[in-house]
This record gives structure tokens, C-alpha cells and sequence, in this order.
């Protein structure tokens, strides 16, 4: 497992070696921190805790000062953790991490937060078809239509999609491939896009499925 | 465009600065199987757009039987081996899709000599 915390900054397009164009969003990736390793036996479950971006001192609490100060590390605005499976971790707290882990070709998951599209309809939000513009229709250009039957059921099934808010949600894309690795500018390009707004924090970890 | 960003974009490989009005044979090339062979395609730059590995350019030119034939290339693309400008034009406008609808003898532009 390996996983670096970074930012997406926007997507644009490269040539390979053909002069085919692959679409890439770029992410300011690390340089991190191993800030904490969780053990088993300590707190009951494996992971790393990673700490990206400094920032200044005076913007942070005086309990995360103190966390990150165990390892005299700089103040980090973002911790987050990567959970690992196996044992034989081969991270000490205090490491730096950076963007030269991922080699180009390999597959990445990354992890971001998706843009809030406010409260939204459910043509937007859950893909429903349009109603008809025309032939004395009012009013139902954009309705969803029938929520439920007759007197039987007599109520709204649970699990029924309606309008509500959408977006900001956590999501995750699998298996994108790392197409640029450039540790000196702590750049990393996966192919196709990721979610979230442009300086928005990711999580990029190595793909799970194969 | 983000530092990052400008960082993946390709080198500058001296092709001549494109103008609208230009009249250019762009040299492709293309692969055929394990064949690889040079395609020009000569007409005049209708519309030019800017902006790091995206950059484009459309090439207008009227094929046989009056046919218009506009292709659009990407200017950092490594598929492109060469471009050369024949001859340059004094146009009042960034687009020239005005030339779409012109033919023969209205569709000149007037040369550009400076």
C-alpha cells in the first residue's frame, strides 16, 4: 500500500510517444509526512497517518503543535490517515514522503471531495428522463413523476429518489493509470479526471483492484 | 495556467508563428501498420487557438470539385514534422469562417507584405 495526500490543481492533455493526446488531471502531490503509525496493539487497527501542506504555526491548536512536534516535524494544515493490511510496514514516524513512490504506468485510486451542486432535482441528481415539452403539458418539464401507487401501498416506498442535495460527497476513482511522476516539482498526472473542485485535497493510494 | 500545469507542456519545436490568412502546408506524419510516411496538407489558417499542449489550428483548403476540406491539427502535437508558411495575408479578423461561404475569386485574401 502506498498513499500520498495532495491537490488537485486541473486537468489537461499530454502527448505519448505515438503523439496520442491522454487526457490528465494534474495533482500537487506531497511532499508528506508520516506523522503517527497506528498499531494493533496500540489503537486497535493498522494505518499510516499522513500530514501534507505547511502552514503556519499560529494556525494551528496546541494539541495538533504537540502531535506533530513528537516527531519535530514542521505544522501540517491536513492529516489524514491510509489504512494498511498487512504487518511488515516499512514507514517510521518522521519519514517524508514524496511523489517519486508512484512510477509512471502504475494504478492509482484517488480519493477526493465532490463539488456540492446545492439541492438538486432529480434529473440532475439521479438521471431521471424529462417529461414532455409539448402536447398540453404544464408544469412538467422536470417533475419525477409518480412517487408511488394507490391505496396499496397507500405510502411512499422508503428508498424512493427524490430531489435533494447533491454532491460533496467523498467519492472514490479507481484504476487510474499515472501517466507523469515529477518528484523535483512534486507533480503527479493520473489519466482521466477526479473529483472534486480544482485546490481541492485528494488522497492518492495504490489501486486496490488489479 | 498553473506552474504545474505549464511544466507538461510540450517544448516549442520552432514552427513559424501562425497567423489567420496564413496560407501553410503542414507536414504529417503518419503511421500506417509499421509504415510511416509524411502527409501534407496545404490551405489557409481559418481559426488559431492558443493555450499550452491544447493549442490548435484550422486548416481550411477547397479539394477537387470545389469541395472545402477543413482540418484542424494540434500545434504541439509530435505527429506534426513540419510547417511552412507560403505566403502571409493582411486579414481584419481572428476567424475567417467567413471564407466558408466564398468561392473562387471572393474567397482571395489580399497578401500581407511586411
Amino acid at each position: 500500500m502506498k498513499g500520498i495526500i495532495g491537490k488537485k490543481v486541473g486537468m489537461t492533455q499530454v502527448f505519448d510517444e505515438t503523439g496520442n493526446v491522454i487526457p490528465v488531471t494534474v495533482i500537487q502531490a506531497g511532499p508528506c509526512y508520516v506523522t503517527q503509525v497506528r498499531t494493533a496493539e496500540r489503537d486497535g487497527y493498522l494505518a499510516v497517518q499522513l500530514g501534507f501542506e505547511e502552514t503556519k504555526s499560529q494556525r494551528l491548536t496546541q494539541g495538533q503543535l504537540g502531535h506533530l512536534k513528537k516527531n519535530n516535524l514542521p505544522a501540517l494544515r491536513y492529516l489524514r490517515e491510509f489504512r494498511v493490511r498487512d504487518n511488515n510496514l516499512d514507514v517510521e514516524e518522521g519519514q517524508e514522503i514524496k511523489v517519486d513512490i508512484f512510477e509512471k504506468g502504475e494504478r492509482v485510486d484517488v480519493i477526493g471531495t465532490s463539488k456540492g451542486r446545492g439541492f438538486a432535482g432529480t434529473i440532475k441528481r439521479h438521471g431521471f428522463h424529462r417529461g414532455p415539452k409539448t402536447h398540453g403539458q404544464s408544469d412538467r418539464e422536470r417533475a419525477p413523476g409518480s412517487v408511488g401507487m394507490c391505496a396499496t401501498p397507500g405510502r411512499t416506498l422508503k428508498g424512493q429518489r427524490m430531489a435533494g442535495r447533491m454532491g460533496n460527497d467523498r467519492v472514490t476513482i479507481k484504476n487510474l493509470e499515472v501517466v507523469v511522476v515529477d518528484a523535483e516539482r512534486n507533480l503527479l498526472a493520473v489519466k482521466g479526471s477526479i473529483p472534486g473542485a480544482n485546490g481541492g485535497l485528494v488522497l492518492v493510494k495504490s489501486a486496490r483492484a488489479k | 495556467m498553473n506552474e504545474l500545469m505549464q511544466s507538461l507542456v510540450a517544448e516549442d519545436r520552432g514552427f513559424p508563428e501562425l497567423a489567420p490568412g496564413d496560407t501553410v502546408k503542414v507536414h504529417l506524419r503518419i503511421v500506417e501498420g509499421n509504415r510511416e510516411r509524411i502527409q501534407v496538407f496545404q490551405g489557409v489558417v481559418i481559426r488559431l487557438r492558443r493555450g499550452g499542449n491544447e493549442a490548435n489550428f484550422t486548416v481550411r483548403r477547397v479539394a477537387s470539385h470545389g469541395i472545402g476540406v477543413e482540418r484542424t491539427f494540434l500545434l504541439k502535437s509530435p505527429r506534426i514534422e513540419k510547417i511552412e508558411i507560403l505566403r502571409r495575408a493582411k486579414v481584419r479578423r481572428a476567424q475567417l469562417y467567413y471564407l466558408r461561404d466564398r468561392r473562387g475569386k471572393a474567397a482571395r485574401l489580399k497578401e500581407r507584405r511586411d
